[in-house]
């Protein structure tokens, strides 16, 4: 691992790059919108330029607000998600170019769009400024579970809009709760799990070389577990279910470090999809299209649940081939509703056919990949959390809403993050990157030139973050986290390699409760960049992670490591 | 945490490999299947996005292809004298497919032939539209015109059929009443749709292709595969009596055969006048004698029972037996009567369960008018490229000689003598050898129902030659069931055929 890094004065900030990198992600939808034009009528669309410019300058704004308020943050989560909100509109642009199928006529929801994906990087941006720390979440834990429950029942009394009841409507608006759910449950889930990871983990049996967890651990997977299975059959939304299911399995792996939480898992929502999908006959059919996409067509009688939707879009695919028909030369219409929001991945593959398909993919793995570099680089198991949970749901929407309209897996009913039409996708999305940029900042930005106990020097070489530091969320040591990976071999209390993050503190994540004390104001001397002759920790620390700052050794005779997983050693 | 986070990463990472492999399956292994379902309407879309070619008839286009202010169907396809060559283009259509040569010269039609290919990068690198390739017809304008006119001026539901015995060029292909494939190829699917269920609900059913698809009891026009089995077994001669009753009555029955050209013209009349009075007694007598076997393998011999299954739309088991021109010709049957001689006396007058097409009957005229050589029957003189250059020309082909030289003048002479002295004296063409054989089919219990009236002749003048069949269904109530009718309702088609393609 290299220290030039870690050095505030030589680290590169990477805002260059993030700017270089966004002139792309906003001259590719441009290009794409010009073609559109030109492939249909022989000229550019009328508000090329309104457009261009509309999109750049949301994005240029974006950046300079990153570049102010959070200039340590990756600097690929911004363009990304700005190349796909703008494929995005392109796409539904085109798609509203025509009446899909069962449409008298076209409608154009790309205005809209655009209107909604501003809310969104307005969103982001207030996010940005305001949430100048991410363990301000932490405080909330409780309460985002309790919205959370109550996001998702909200749509219980609302009627069911082709076949799910995931919607709100309240006048003209019509919300789907479940989008902002995703980012609030993982809020709750972050922060239940760091408090409670130690017990999840450490009380368990061996039973065939696997830990089984204790029968009253079992108690938030199982209650996780039923409230999904609550979801799927009083809102018939497969997507939500499967996805908050999973973001809390794999958060649980991630805190506890149990493999036997995911095969558990496993079970439990195999046994969940196979109960609902035997009975629920939403579910059915899907499963029914999936095995067979083209039964449609075999049915004397198609009931309301049957669809040809997944073949249509099969043809979609097929037609488009390796290179694809080029935009606004294809058929998406064909698709039938949603067209533009669930299918709009179809309409990439008939129109950029296998290539363009491949691009997505590409983006939507780099996003991923980055949020889950933030969730490694950040220092504090509520942030490696939340980071690692917003990036997993994001993989797995990806994956089941892709996975579904390409046939992999049952179709489930999701939008495809970004691209698809929606306006409680967008903002939700653009609020998750934007926590992630923040998460990233703060993983990334370079450690103080000070050693511990130079508060002040810290604070003030962070730019008027004295108020917040005093607030009892940021007394808490701040990595633990990293403390399990800076573990040595050697479980020997008081040696050198042994992590002393708070002070006596049993739990770290509880630590909220020493306000102020010196002994976790001392903790804080885990930002301390460690001298080049500490060669252990270099070692033990993941190489590669860049803006990591290695811990120094703690002083000797510290109490032990609260961690459970300390002693479990990781020898990298 | 970061042991698990990193195995979640690859775990991550495993979902987008799957969506990619996953893409590549739908859109590489499956593709094609997927592109070429037939409930994928994007290849419809994309045949309807470009010109489609056009059907020319002597050079000059019968079809078009006129551009519309749709998206999905960019060209609609317009047909010129669509009814009158309905039964050779066919149509095609938007929502309902396409059928016989726009089906079967799709690929050409369209441009996807890989013929086509160079000519289509040539059109992509120049920026030409493109422009599906053309297929040149062997009709002929005029008599395709003529026989059109003579059924539908007097609204007869029947069918014609011509063929250039020497090369077994389709000359004329008529059927009416027919239908006006534009208004299945119209831009709308409503009215469409209301056309399709009007053409399919009208009784007249004028989408039957009733010149190649349908079969008809040939009736005294069978006589000549009879006359031609008969002169085959060496046992007859044109000019020789025969030693048949007239009436004649049935084995085991007692029920008779009368000649409606009067009994004493008939007994033991010669083959050639029995030809020309058209006496059953005579040719029903020599079925007897013959055997059924002898006259079912000279039809056998002229294409009956030969070629493909009885019902076109089921596939043939053999299909090299079927008889394409390039569009299915049904089978004519002569089925099997060992056991029963009053079988087989009737079915050698044409009438039991003798079926053929007007396509068959004037294969047996063209093989008889080209020295018992029968050709291969064809639609399609060549397909040509967008520039009217030639990629394929059909080159005549011998199918089968079902009568030697000598048999086959023999016949000539005989049905020469039908239109000189017998039953159809008004099928003359001044300074043009005719030959023709009238019939009328007796349908119906007891023949309740109206016959069918037949004309199946052929015309030489100088080295043009050609052959006709003519049927027709239903013929003027005041006309006797007798040969007469053939004459009468058939015949006339036949020559106003045969003047135009010998330009007489």
């Amino acid at each position: 691992m290299s220290n030039t890094t870690i050095t505030p004065q030589s680290a590169p900030n990477r805002r260059n790059t993030e700017l270089m990198m966004l002139g792309f992600a906003v001259l590719v939808p441009v290009l794409a919108y010009a073609n559109i034009g030109l492939a249909g009528d022989g000229r550019l669309p009328a508000g090329l330029v309104k457009y261009g410019l509309g999109l750049g300058l949301l994005a240029f704004g974006a950046h300079l607000v990153v570049r102010k308020f959070a200039p340590h943050a990756d600097p690929l989560l911004l363009p990304l998600a700005t190349f796909l909100n703008g494929i995005g509109l392109v796409l539904i642009y085109r798609i509203g170019l025509e009446p899909t199928r069962g449409q008298p006529k076209a409608i154009q929801t790309a205005p809209t769009q655009l209107m909604w994906s501003a809310l969104g990087i307005l969103l982001f941006l207030g996010i940005v400024v305001f949430l100048r720390d991410h363990r301000l979440l932490q405080r909330y834990t409780y309460t985002a579970m309790a919205l959370s429950l109550v996001l998702l029942v909200l749509p219980i009394p609302f009627p069911a809009v082709n076949g799910a009841k995931i919607w709100i409507s309240l006048g003209p608006l019509s919300f789907q709760p479940g989008e902002f759910t995703k980012i609030i449950i993982t809020v709750f889930f972050a922060g239940y799990l760091m408090v409670k990871r130690d017990a999840l983990a450490l009380a368990s049996r061996k039973v065939m070389g696997v830990y089984l967890p204790r029968g009253r651990d079992l108690g938030p997977i199982v209650v996780a577990w039923l409230l999904s299975l609550l979801i799927l059959v009083f809102e018939r939304d497969l997507g939500t279910s499967l996805l908050f299911f999973g973001v809390f399995v794999v958060m649980l792996y991630i805190a506890t470090e149990r493999t036997s939480w995911l095969l558990f898992g496993l079970a439990l929502s195999a046994t969940g999809a196979a109960l609902v999908g035997s009975i629920e006959p939403h579910v059915k059919s899907r499963v029914h299209a999936w095995l067979d996409p083209l039964y449609y067509y075999d049915l004397p009688k198609p009931s309301l649940t049957d669809s040809d939707q997944l073949a249509q879009a099969l043809f979609g695919y097929g037609s488009g081939g390796i290179l694809g028909t080029g935009l606004n030369q294809g058929y998406p219409g064909e698709i039938g509703f949603a067209a533009n929001s669930d299918f709009i991945l179809t309409s990439v593959g008939e129109e950029l056919g296998l290539t363009g398909m491949m691009a997505i993919f590409m983006v939507y793995a780099l996003l991923i990949e980055r949020g889950l570099r933030t969730a490694l680089a950040a220092r504090d198991p509520f942030g490696k959390l939340l980071a690692a949970g917003l990036s997993v749901a994001f993989a797995l929407q990806v994956f089941v809403v892709a996975g579904g309209v390409t046939g992999l897996i049952p179709l489930t009913g999701m939008t495809m993050p970004f691209l698809a039409q929606g306006g409680s996708s967008v903002i939700t999305n653009w609020a998750l990157v934007a926590i992630l940029i923040v998460i990233s900042h703060t993983a990334r930005r370079p450690a103080p030139p000070t050693v511990a106990g130079e508060v002040s020097a810290i604070q003030n070489s962070r730019g008027g973050r004295r108020r917040r530091a005093e607030s009892p969320v940021f007394d808490q040591p701040l990595d633990p986290a990293d403390a399990d990976e800076l573990a040595g071999p050697t479980p020997v209390h008081g040696s050198p390699l042994d992590i002393t993050p708070g002070a006596g503190t049993p739990d770290p994540g509880l630590s909220g409760a020493g306000a102020g004390s010196p002994a976790s104001e001392s903790g804080r001397s885990g930002d301390v960049p460690s001298p080049p002759s500490a060669p252990p920790d270099a070692l033990t620390v993941p190489g590669g992670v860049p803006g990591v700052p290695p811990r120094p050794a703690a002083p000797p005779g510290a109490p032990p490591s609260a961690d459970p997983m300390g002693p479990r050693g990781h020898s990298q | 945490m970061n042991k698990p986070l990193r195995k979640v990463s690859i775990f991550c990472l495993v979902l987008i490999a799957a969506l990619m492999v996953r893409a590549n399956w739908v859109q590489v292994v499956k593709a094609d299947d997927y592109a070429n379902n037939s409930h994928n309407k994007r290849a419809v879309y994309a045949d309807y996005s470009h010109p489609r070619g056009d059907f020319l008839v002597e050079n000059r286009p019968i079809t078009g292809s006129i551009e519309t202010d749709s998206k999905k169907y960019e060209y609609q396809r317009t047909y010129t004298d669509g009814a009158m060559y309905a039964p050779v283009t066919g149509y095609k259509s938007q929502f309902f497919g396409a059928s016989l040569l726009e089906s079967i010269d799709d690929s050409i039609l369209s441009g996807d032939d890989n013929r086509l290919f160079v000519r289509r990068v040539i059109d992509v690198i120049t920026g030409k539209e493109r422009r599906g390739g053309n297929v040149a017809l062997t009709l002929n304008s005029k008599a395709q015109q003529a026989a059109f006119q003579q059924l539908t001026s007097q609204n007869k539901t029947g069918a014609v059929v011509a063929i250039d015995p020497a090369t077994g060029k389709i000359l004329t292909m008529v059927s009416t009443p027919s239908f006006d494939p534009n208004k299945l190829s119209v831009n709308d699917s409503k009215a469409q749709d209301q056309a399709w269920k009007a053409l399919n609900g009208d009784p007249t059913k004028p989408m039957d292709n009733r010149a190649i698809r349908t079969t008809y009891a040939p009736g005294s026009t069978f006589k000549l595969v009879t006359a031609a089995a008969a002169l085959a077994s060496g046992k007859y001669s044109p000019d020789a009596a025969t030693q048949f009753d007239s009436p004649m009555r049935y084995p085991s029955s007692t029920k008779e055969l009368t000649d409606s050209a009067g009994a004493e013209r008939c007994k033991n009349a010669t083959l050639k006048v029995a030809l020309e009075l058209s006496c059953n007694t005579v040719f029903a007598g020599i079925g007897a004698d013959l055997g059924d076997d002898a006259v079912k393998k000279q039809a056998e011999a002229f294409g009956f029972n030969d070629f493909g299954a009885y019902d076109f739309q089921k596939p043939a088991e053999d299909t090299k037996n079927n008889l394409d021109v390039p569009s299915r010709v049904t089978a004519s049957k002569f089925p099997s009567n060992k056991t029963d001689v009053g079988a087989t006396m009737r079915a050698s007058i044409g009438q039991q369960s003798v079926a053929a097409t007007p396509m068959q009957m004037a294969m047996v005229a063209s093989a008889i008018a080209n020295n018992g050589k029968l050709m291969q029957p064809y639609l399609v003189d060549s397909l040509k490229a967008q520039n009217l250059e030639t990629i394929e020309q059909t080159q005549p082909k011998e199918l089968k000689q079902p009568v030697t030289p000598e048999v086959a003048g023999q016949l000539r002479d005989m049905m020469k003598g039908v239109v000189e002295e017998g039953t159809c004296k008004t099928a003359q063409i001044p300074g043009v050898e005719v030959g023709g054989k009238t019939g009328t089919a007796q349908r119906g219990v007891n023949n309740s129902d109206r016959p069918y009236a037949w004309f199946v002749s052929y015309a030489k003048a100088g080295d043009k030659m050609v052959a006709v069949a003519v049927v027709i269904e239903d013929q003027d109530a005041d006309v006797e069931r007798n040969d007469i009718s053939g004459c009468k309702s058939a015949a006339p088609t036949a020559v106003a055929v045969m003047r135009a393609v010998l330009g007489k």
